[in-house]
């Protein structure tokens, strides 16, 4: 579903990627660790081109993001044709992110109604549906002000559902979180995993990445440091450097 | 027993004075001539707030106020957006305007605009330099104009003025509409690209709808400091305006302080209407901050019945 090929980033003169390879199959839930400053939320931002890469090529469901490869050369797509390839991408951000201008339902419903053009009536059944699964049927016509954080990353969810992503890649999404709220949004994500929707998901969580899981890549300095089964990095890390890492967190 | 506050009492006592005194001035001195603001400024005649070339000046006042700001208000939300792109000639374009109009003095302007006419004797629609065009090949006198009309008439009065006042107007709401759309956490906008919207569609359906939070309370204040400055069309000249018309009478009636008392109450009531519509149209898009009473109060959990 993704693979990522030798992809380079830089702000300026920083080098934040050096060169990330990755895989993942239709329906893997694939959990990124590391430190902060270490390019992980860069990578994932990389993969629906809300970056642009400097050198590699990411490839989701077969599409090369963001280029189109002609005659051996790489040709910049418009900013309609990123659009449409975002389309089947769903992203979550640490920071909810939600347009506080809408209900709720109006949230979930924008995307839809607006890009896909699907018939309002349609879309509405189909937001409430998704709003009842992650337990919020009785909110929608709430704004995301009056909600709490976990309520809001919720909508979150389920606003970038509603375009049926073929993948959803998770950003922090429960960092900015009070911890009391942090187990009704990682649920929600447990769910989606159960349903076999592949999911890429920058986390501090380690007992999600542990449980969830089918794959773990813990990065650091801009390149992945290790990879595995996560039981087995988690439980029995080989470099030192994931070592010192996770005898911090744990 | 509760704090006291005697500095407060004495307070209202002064105030209280004062505005005695006020009142006691404005019903005993003759000098204001409420009749003649009110009731007749002669036999059979209105008082001077009512008389027919004021509410025809009024007329005029209301519609350079909303002609000019609804250019104003259109134009600078383009220029903001020019000053925001990343086309570095669109920005730089933007920033000239902006320094331009917002260094000339408006009354500056006004003159220079109803001047303008003395440029051209034709102004009109059709292929920019068709007579230069035409002598390169052989032709004189080619004329590729599809519309035109004669300067001096487009560029006399109100149009002048107006376009004058609009113009200027257009580069303080490009300022007041950046500090708007920079007002938006870039997360809004990334977050709606990652769902797939275009950037037209970014703009118009996530970042301008909270942008305007931010725009419309000076955009209120730019209004009605527009209201006044429609006066100074009366130097392009424009005689279509209630404060020349209201001078035009005390020059001729002799009478001067009551005639400015009755431009006072008129500004006064212009602005007090503006400023309902003001606080109405921040309701509307306070919605979804608890900026509103209302959806404050509202109890969390319970369905409203407003979408």
């Amino acid at each position: 579903m993704v693979r990522a090929e030798n992809v380079h980033k830089s702000f300026g003169h920083l080098e934040v990627l050096k060169g990330v390879d990755l895989e993942v199959r239709a329906g893997e839930v694939c959990c990124v660790l590391g430190p902060s400053g270490s390019g992980k939320s860069t990578f994932l931002r990389c993969i629906n081109h809300l970056e642009k890469v400097n050198a590699g090529k990411i490839f989701v469901d077969g599409d090369l993001m963001g280029y189109r490869e002609r005659g051996g050369k790489l040709h910049e797509l418009r900013e309609k044709e990123v659009a449409a390839q975002r389309r089947s991408i769903g992203m979550v951000f640490q920071r909810f992110n939600l347009f506080p201008h809408m209900t709720v339902l109006q949230n979930v419903m924008e995307a839809p109604c607006r890009v896909k053009r699907e018939s309002k009536s349609e879309v509405r059944e189909r937001a409430l549906a998704l709003l009842d699964r992650v337990g919020l049927g009785a909110k929608v016509e709430n704004y995301p002000g009056q909600l709490s954080g976990g309520q809001q990353q919720r909508v979150a969810i389920a606003r970038a559902l509603a375009m049926r992503p073929k993948l959803m890649l998770f950003d922090e999404p429960t960092s900015a979180l009070d911890p009391e709220l942090v187990g009704e949004v990682l649920d929600v994500m447990k769910d989606l995993a159960r349903d076999g929707m592949t999911m890429i998901v920058v986390t501090h969580e380690i007992g999600f990445a542990r449980e969830v899981g089918d794959s773990l890549i813990f990065m650091d300095g801009g390149v992945v440091v290790e990879q595995g089964a996560p039981r087995e990095v988690i439980g029995n890390p080989r470099h030192e450097r994931t070592r010192a890492f996770l005898s911090k967190v744990l | 027993m509760p704090v006291r506050h005697p500095g407060r009492w004495a307070a209202i006592a002064v105030l209280a004075v004062l505005a005695a005194m006020f009142l006691h001035l404005l019903l005993t001195n003759d000098r204001f001539n409420w009749r003649f603001i009110f009731v007749s400024i002669g036999d059979g005649k209105r008082g001077v707030m009512f008389t027919g070339p004021v509410l025809e000046g009024l007329r005029g006042t209301l519609l350079l106020t909303v002609s000019s700001m609804v250019i104003g208000v259109a134009l600078g939300v383009v220029i903001a957006i020019m000053r925001l792109s990343p086309n570095p000639v669109l920005s730089w374009v933007a920033w000239l305007y902006t320094w331009v109009f917002r260094a000339v003095p408006r009354l500056v302007l006004a003159i220079l605009f109803g001047n303008l006419g003395i440029l051209w004797d034709r102004i009109g629609f059709g292929v920019p330099f068709d007579e230069q065009l035409g002598r390169l090949f052989g032709v004189s006198d080619l004329n590729l104009q599809f519309y035109s009309i004669k300067a001096t008439d487009l560029l006399s009065g109100f149009v002048a003025g107006m376009l004058a006042l609009a113009l200027s107007e257009a580069a303080y709401m490009a300022e007041i509409v950046r500090a708007g759309i920079q007002s938006v956490d870039p997360g809004q906008a990334e977050a709606a690209s990652a769902l797939g919207l275009s950037r037209g569609q970014v703009l118009r359906r996530i970042v301008l709808p909270q942008a305007m939070r931010v725009i419309v309370p000076p955009t209120g204040n730019e209004t009605i400091a527009m209201v006044k400055d429609t006066s100074l069309v009366a130097f392009v000249p424009v005689t279509f305006e209630l404060f020349f018309q209201l001078q035009a009478i005390s020059s001729r009636t002799f009478i001067v302080l009551p005639v400015l008392i009755a431009a006072c109450l008129w500004y006064l009531i212009i602005c007090s209407v503006l400023m309902i519509a003001q606080y109405f149209v921040e309701r509307h898009f306070g919605k979804g901050y608890g900026a509103t009473r209302r959806s404050r109060k509202r109890p969390v959990g319970v369905e409203g019945a407003t979408p």
